[in-house]
């Protein structure tokens, strides 16, 4: 069983954003991390060839730094990995979906697993879309899964409770969270991933031209949103506060 | 050329979504000042009655594509019928609510058709002549204004309760359309609904959410005793999810689900950057809490500090005599 898991590095979630002087995010010095969702789908991927034997790719679009992502994958317990720098070139989804898929398309897989949507400017359609050009069924927001005899089953939340979807393999498998517990990787882990291959690709090398994944998105302005503000407190005892929200929220707020 | 700003007209088992009806509302305006037609598109089985509803809310016109095959949602089989259906009319845009139905068929849509998708949106407007949408990312830290420039349609899933509801009655044709289902490669093997009288996390109105705070399972039945009081559904912050005090559907945040009601009750939240990254865009938050250093306060329009076991039940009651 082969499987490659689409793994994006993103900004740590409690990372101050600031803009840069032409009014695009800056981002230089803020730490990165594997998207969340991602480790979910390394995690799975592990879990598998741990039962059933095969082997997990992890593949990236993105800078140099994105190999640090790709080694804590790879440190987990991932067998090697794939950096697809497209340089510092706008994309957007279509554009990175076009190279992860094209980049697929040049290598064995049974399974693509992913995460459902990635934590930054994530919009949870980067592996649909390619499990669309790949031609191959895409089930998402999985939380549970299970893969034999060239199909694999799986749970997916929808509207006020669960279903379980089958599809024939390959196919791609997006996660959320309560799919598994994804480990930290080990000492040992993290000593072997130094020697774990890592390759790097260029556009070019996947076979892609930059006009091939111009983005279909045009970012038209960036801004910081005005913070809230803090409202009232509402002073007093329980009893006495509570008949007091309920009066503000009926008579000022009009909320209920 | 193409033409029409089209809203995927969302229902399960015969009923539309709200969100459905807020984007016609919304959409009336932008086609108004764009000329262009607003039309619903309504996919499933035994659905053609829906259609006069859409028209309420400003649909010039309402695709419908009826068949058994699309009775309960797939991927495969909805985004066949809806490609299909802009290939036959090549509408300029395509708006869907941002729900778990939306999420899913907007990425497999626009890749279809070559196209760009901006997801889970909090506004539109028109500026020179095109749709540009306002999103939330990086959890809400940073603003993005962008549109689709070329390629068509312009696509954009957008939060429940972004939009006011407004009836503005048209007696929309109703168009009736033969549709390819095509092959669906999800086979459903089982579909497990909770029943539920509360309304869905995303799409309420009113939301009482509890967190580490509510120290056990047992205790959220105090939430759920002032929910019912106003319609609202229930939350909860990862700490009381991780703990096993309440599924994981219920969790709201970067990690969970992202909200935007007009009325959020934070009980026992401490409000983490990631707690907030999936409430912050409610109307109006109401924080309980009895530290009154806790983050959420800095957010909340209105805090009580105090115990939540004792704050709670009262608002309740308190809450059904000013309503009454
Ligand atoms: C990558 C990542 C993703 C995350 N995603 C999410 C997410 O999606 N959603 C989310 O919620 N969190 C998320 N978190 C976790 C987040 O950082 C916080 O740990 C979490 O939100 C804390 O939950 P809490 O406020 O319930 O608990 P705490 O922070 O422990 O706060 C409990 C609060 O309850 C108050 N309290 C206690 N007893 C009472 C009482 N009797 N009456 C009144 N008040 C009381 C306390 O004063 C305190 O403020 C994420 C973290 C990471 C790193
Ligand atoms: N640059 C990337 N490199 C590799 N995988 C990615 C990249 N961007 C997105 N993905 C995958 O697609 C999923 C959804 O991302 P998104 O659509 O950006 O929310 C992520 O969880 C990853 O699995």
């Amino acid at each position: 069983m082969k499987i490659l898991v689409c793994l994006k590095q993103t900004f740590d979630t409690e990372a101050k954003i600031v803009l840069d002087g032409n009014g695009k995010i800056d981002r230089k010095g803020v730490s990165m991390i594997v998207n969340p969702y991602d480790e979910f789908a390394v995690e799975e991927a592990l879990k598998i060839v741990e039962k059933d034997g095969g082997q997990v790719t992890v593949i990236s679009v993105g800078e140099q730094q994105a190999q640090d992502a790709l080694r804590q994958a790879l440190a987990m317990g991932a067998d090697d990995a794939v950096l697809v720098d497209a340089g510092d070139k706008e994309l957007d989804e279509y554009s990175t979906a076009t190279i992860l898929a094209k980049a697929i398309s040049g290598m064995e897989y049974d399974l693509v697993l992913g995460g459902f949507r990635a934590i930054d400017d994530g919009s949870a359609q980067v592996a649909g879309r390619v499990a669309e050009i790949l031609n191959i069924p895409v089930v998402n927001v999985v939380t549970k899964l299970e893969v034999a005899g060239g199909k694999a089953v799986a749970t997916r939340e929808i509207e006020g409770g669960n279903e379980v979807l089958e599809v024939s393999l390959p196919a791609v498998i997006t996660a959320q969270k309560g799919l598994n517990e994804p480990r930290y990787p080990s000492m040992k882990g993290i000593m072997k991933a130094k020697k774990k291959p890592l390759a790097k690709k260029t556009l070019a090398d996947v076979g892609l031209d930059d006009s091939q994944i111009a983005p279909k998105v045009k970012a038209i302005s960036f801004s910081l949103p005005e913070a809230r503000q803090a409202g009232k407190v509402i002073p007093g005892e329980a009893a006495e506060a509570a008949a007091e929200l309920a009066k503000l929220l009926r008579e000022e707020a009009k909320v209920i | 050329m193409a033409k029409g700003i089209w809203v995927f007209a969302e229902q399960l088992g015969g009923q539309i979504k709200k969100v459905s009806f807020e984007l016609l509302s919304e959409g009336r305006k932008a086609a108004d000042t764009l000329g262009e037609e607003l039309c619903a598109v309504l996919v499933g089985k035994d659905v053609a009655g829906l259609a006069a509803s859409l028209g309420e809310y400003g649909a010039d016109k309402v695709y419908v594509v009826d068949n058994a095959a699309l009775e309960n949602y797939s991927t495969d089989g909805y985004t066949n019928v809806i490609a299909d259906l802009i290939k036959q009319y090549e509408p300029s845009a395509l708006l869907l609510g941002c729900t778990v139905t939306g999420r899913d068929l907007a990425a497999q849509v626009a890749q279809r058709m070559q196209t760009g998708l901006m997801t889970d949106c909090i506004g539109m407007e028109v500026a020179d002549g095109q749709l540009v949408f306002t999103r939330p990312i990086y959890a809400g830290k940073v603003i993005v204004k962008a549109c689709v420039p070329d390629a068509r349609p312009a696509m954009a899933t957008i939060r429940p309760n972004t939009f006011p509801v407004a009836s503005n009655a048209k007696a929309a044709e109703v168009v009736t359309v033969d549709a390819n289902v095509g092959e669906v490669r999800q086979v459903v093997k089982e579909v497990i609904r909770v029943a539920s009288e509360r309304p869905e996390l995303t799409e309420a109105d009113i939301i009482v959410s509890g967190g580490r705070g509510m120290k056990g399972p047992e205790n959220f039945k105090i939430l759920e005793e002032l929910a019912d009081v106003v319609g609202a559904a229930v939350g909860a912050s990862r700490a009381a999810v991780d703990a096993g005090w309440i599924a994981q559907s219920f969790q709201v945040g970067q990690t969970g689900k992202t909200v935007s009601p007009v009325l959020y009750v934070a009980c026992g939240i401490s409000g983490a950057i990631q707690h907030l990254a999936g409430m912050s865009s409610a109307k109006c938050i109401v924080a309980v809490n009895k530290d009154e250093e806790a983050n959420i306060f800095k957010v909340a329009d209105y805090g009580v500090v105090g115990d939540l076991f004792d704050v709670v039940p009262i608002l309740k009651e308190e809450v059904k005599k000013v309503i009454a």
